[in-house]
């Protein structure tokens, strides 16, 4: 980059091809010690593979990486970090059956005698990195019982302990409420002080910019833009990240008032993970016919918990679920589809697809029973359906008798320019030459964004009253995102009722008539489109708006999002919490 | 900031649970008391009911024989707890032990070298030896079938359960070896001390399966290889992604398990003074059973030696007890099979009863009193 000599660990000429999908094209990428460079892009950017290569999880199918300019192969994830190259992966990737100090030193145990792990030194070990992360926990209890803020932290700390010379950051702050990020930033700096090189990955521009001195964007799997952190701004970098003519928010006229669909009063969700702690705690809202409303949240904040309890996959523990004023109390997950409710899961590879059937196979099934005559499934009917569903969930096509239409989607990605969603038609997507073919292709054929598609479309194929999705554009490329978009608001405006949930800011201020700010499992804003700005929606979001009328309620702010400015009463939240579950446990 | 691992014990004012919630959680806690006690409790309660059911229950031969059963199923179940633990199942067992029996009474009654024109009579410690090697092959043949050609463990431990059966009962052609004795004169005599031995007046058996257990035990509490068997089985992902070799450790579970299986069959001949190809029969499911009865999770990542151990207790008493009960063989399979369910949904039933617990305690906490 600016200074040539203190690159530590480049990518050159990096290609990766997954099934025919070109993630990344010929990507170039520096990394300088001493600095923290920022990594930005859409989902889909390629900037979680181009992390996974340089970390060595992933080898690129032509390029390679070079550490101190010498080309290197790094033979698995534990050969890079022993070459001085660690990851913090986005997501959790800890053993939650474990302790703490036994996730910090897996497959790096400290030994007193030449087989046994010396567990209290590296007890001490565990507690000094957490205090240097300025969290307080006990190194002996287990991760299953750690909100997942606290587990991203076990995860950076586990990073420290690896004394690398290139930390890579995937998303580090996705669970992270405000003071922890800070702590988090002045860790980091500390370390970029020290010479550590330093990658930063995050969605959350402007607290990335906070800290970055380089700033890489990358869109379609290729770098577009190279600068100082110092001469750029969350706009800039916006426009980079978007491409020309992108980005704006859908036309949509205002939305009809409708009636009231969806009511829920006071709602409480136990963590399915933690049951010592609350997903989603004394929630109401309302959701009217014809409405798009969003849950904006980070990662743990209750939103898929919420969705979840909503379809009936987990229980509540107390409030009401109303829909169309009927209660659902003890009403499964079969019923409520049939009262027109379903749930486009988060997970789309382990909840939302079978990956063993085809496109058809996989799109019919919620909504089987319409095709059955008698014992059978009339498959005449089902292929008309699914017929009819696949040209609804790919615009610009012609319709149902349209056989070379369902290349349209990658018709379409060429339009806007962007070579690398072009990439969607060069799997052949949904579409094939003809459109049976595209409905008998395995479902493992399509590129992320078109399996999002065959799941909503799936859903839709029930005939819903509501439709809830959770995190409906994760993972998928910016093409088929506009789709979706587009694609749920034609819904909307005859009728259906939307409850999405998202931890794009920007998809949050774009896309849903009303939006939601959902923190440790509270409602701590509501904001109708435009009303709001990016930064407001993050600092509510985070926890740290004063001016909230919640916030009036310090005295007794346990359990509502509001304790994170507070750290003693934080942490006294945390410890409340803990114990509960411990009790639970006898 | 509080240090947090010392909550504060009885929440400050203000905050504290409402009076109901702490008698519930008094309550839960006595409940979940009995539940972690449940193996032993439901161990004393079988021996009382067998004792006043049949007179023979309590004395000493039908002990010794108890014990005996008891162990060579521990010793079999102990190398599968590992395998179980690593997140995967090795049905292979019984036939492992099957074969090395043959293979036992073949190097005792000589080993035809076709080469030398000569035959062989290794000393019991070498047949001992040799025996446990066979079991460790096989093992390492699971384990390499499994990480190299991604087999699933079920199918390729189900294969090799056939497959180590057919070979016993070719090289026995399936006959039994009747003389496991050996001949002094040869120096290969001793081998019955195996079934029959009792130093200190216990069973060799039980000694075998303590000092394993003790062994066991130290790997999955004390050593580095233990702490990966619980993170490969509990987030194989992770393990891998932190530098766990999962495929080594995967393997050599594999092979761990074959040698107590071979060890387990070595004691079953001496015991029966004949090998017999058929021997160790359906062995696998009584170890699974009690490494699942133990606590374990199918799944991985869980699983104890003491739970294991109490589990072989368990079916072991049960099969004994039954007989001296007087109820039919038939009886025997319906009630063990029954009862590994029935555990099993009572773990389940515990499970969510903490859960709701712990919510409940949570919602108490969450919610301030007013």
């Amino acid at each position: 980059m600016r200074t040539p000599t203190a690159t530590v660990l480049s990518a050159r000429g990096v290609t990766k091809v997954y099934g025919g999908t070109h993630v990344l094209r010929e990507v170039d990428f520096d990394v300088a010690a001493g600095r923290v460079t920022a990594l930005f892009g859409e989902n889909g950017a390629g900037k979680s593979t181009l992390m996974r290569i340089l970390s060595g999880i992933e080898h690129p199918t032509t390029g390679h990486v070079e550490l101190d300019g010498e080309p290197v192969r790094f033979a698995s994830p534990r050969d890079a970090t022993d070459q001085g190259v660690a990851i913090v992966h986005q997501g959790l990737s800890l053993c939650p059956n474990l302790s703490i100090q036994d996730n910090l030193f897996l497959a790096r145990e400290i030994c007193g005698g030449p087989w046994v792990i010396d567990r209290s030194s590296q007890r001490a070990t565990a507690a000094a990195v957490l205090h240097s992360l300025e969290e307080y926990l006990d190194p002996d209890l287990p991760v299953g019982d750690l909100t997942p803020g606290e587990q991203q932290i076990v995860e950076i700390a586990r990073a420290l302990l690896q004394e690398a010379r290139v930390l890579i950051m995937d998303e580090p702050t996705s669970a992270l409420t405000a003071p922890e990020v800070k702590v988090l930033f002045r860790v980091v700096k500390e370390l970029a002080s020290n010479g550590v090189a330093i990658v930063y990955v995050s969605s959350h521009l402007e607290e990335a910019l906070e800290i970055a001195d380089d700033v890489v964007v990358l869109r379609d799997g290729r770098p577009v833009a190279t600068a100082d952190a110092g001469n750029v701004g969350v706009r800039w970098i916006v426009e980079r990240m978007t491409g020309p003519g992108r980005g704006d928010p859908p036309p949509r006229s205002a939305p009809v008032a409708g009636e009231e669909l969806l009511a829920l009063r006071g709602l409480v969700v136990a963590d399915p993970a933690n049951p010592g702690r609350l997903a989603v705690d004394d929630l109401s809202l309302t959701v009217r016919e014809g409405e798009i409303v969003g849950i904006y949240g980070l990662t743990g904040s209750g939103r898929t918990e919420l969705l979840e309890a909503l379809a009936g996959r987990i229980p509540s523990q107390s409030g009401r679920v109303l829909l169309s004023g009927v209660p659902l109390e003890g009403v499964g997950i079969r019923d409520r589809v049939g009262l027109g409710m379903v749930l486009v899961p988060g997970d789309r590879r382990r909840d939302g697809l079978v990956q063993t059937m085809s496109v058809g196979e996989n799109l019919s099934l919620a909504g089987l029973g319409a095709f059955v005559r008698r014992l059978f499934v009339r498959r005449d009917r089902e292929r008309d359906a699914v017929r009819r569903m696949i040209a609804d969930i790919t615009p610009g096509t012609g319709g149902a008798g349209d056989t070379s239409g369902m290349s349209g989607m990658s018709d379409m990605s060429d339009a806007g320019g962007t070579g690398g969603a072009g990439g969607v038609g060069d799997t052949s997507g949904i579409g094939g030459t003809s459109d049976t073919s595209g409905a008998e292709a395995p479902v493992t054929s399509l590129s992320g964004g078109d399996q999002q598609k065959v799941v909503i479309g799936r859903a839709l194929l029930t005939a819903p009253r509501v439709l809830l999705l959770d995190e409906p554009s994760c993972g998928v490329d910016v093409g088929a995102r506009a789709d979706i978009f587009e694609l749920i608001a034609a819904r909307a405006e005859r009728g259906l009722a939307v409850l999405f949930t998202t931890s794009d800011p920007e998809e949050a201020l774009r896309v849903p008539d009303r939006l939601l700010v959902l923190a440790r499992g509270v409602l701590v804003g509501e904001f109708r489109r435009g009303t709001t700005t990016r930064e407001e929606l993050l600092r509510v979001a985070d926890g740290t708006a004063a001016d909230l009328d919640t916030a009036t309620d310090l005295d007794t702010g346990l359990g509502t999002g509001m304790d994170a400015d507070l750290g003693t009463d934080t942490g006294f939240h945390i410890g409340l919490d803990r114990r509960a579950g411990r009790d639970g446990e006898g | 900031m509080t240090p947090r691992e010392t909550p504060p014990a009885p929440a400050s004012p203000g905050h504290s649970p409402p009076e109901g919630a702490a008698t519930e959680a008094r309550r839960l806690s006595l409940v979940n008391g009995l539940f972690e006690l449940r193996a032993p409790i439901a161990l004393v309660a079988m021996v009382v009911v067998f004792y006043l059911l049949s007179d023979s229950f309590l004395s000493m031969p039908n002990l010794v024989m108890t014990a005996k059963h008891i162990a060579i199923n521990a010793v079999i179940a102990l190398g599968v707890l590992l395998v179980v633990v690593r997140g995967g199942i090795d049905l292979s067992v019984g036939s492992i032990a099957g074969l090395s029996g043959v293979v036992a009474g073949e190097l005792l009654e000589g080993l035809e070298l076709g080469f030398a024109d000569a035959v062989a009579y290794p000393p019991v410690w070498g047949v001992i030896v040799l025996c446990v090697a066979v079991g460790m092959l096989v093992g390492l043949v699971n384990g390499v079938v499994i990480t190299r050609f991604k087999v699933p463990p079920f199918i390729a431990t189900f294969g090799m359960l056939y497959v180590a059966r057919g070979i016993a009962l070719l090289i026995s052609d399936g006959s039994t070896y009747p003389n496991l004795d050996g001949n002094p004169g040869l120096g290969n005599t001793g081998f019955e001390v195996l079934g029959h031995g009792r130093p200190l007046g216990l069973p060799m058996a039980v000694w075998i399966a303590a000092l394993l257990a003790v062994a066991v035990t130290l790997v999955l509490t004390k050593t580095p290889f233990g702490r990966w068997l619980y993170a490969a089985g509990g987030n194989e992902r992770a393990a891998e992604l932190s530098g766990v070799p999962i495929d080594r450790v995967r393997t050599t579970v594999y092979v761990i398990s074959g040698a107590c299986a071979a060890l387990a069959g070595l004691v079953i001949a001496s015991e029966l003074t004949s090998a017999t190809p058929l021997a160790g029969e359906a062995y696998e499911l009584n170890a699974i059973s009690a490494v699942i009865l133990g606590g374990a999770a199918l799944g991985g990542g869980l699983g104890t030696v003491r739970g294991t151990l109490l589990g072989a207790c368990v079916i072991g008493l049960l099969s004994e007890g039954l007989v001296l009960v007087g109820l039919s063989a038939f009886w025997q399979i319906l009630v063990k099979g029954a009862v590994l369910v029935l555990v099993v949904v009572l773990d389940r039933g515990r499970q969510r009863f903490q859960r709701r617990g712990a919510t409940v305690s949570a919602m108490a906490a969450g919610r301030r009193p007013g």
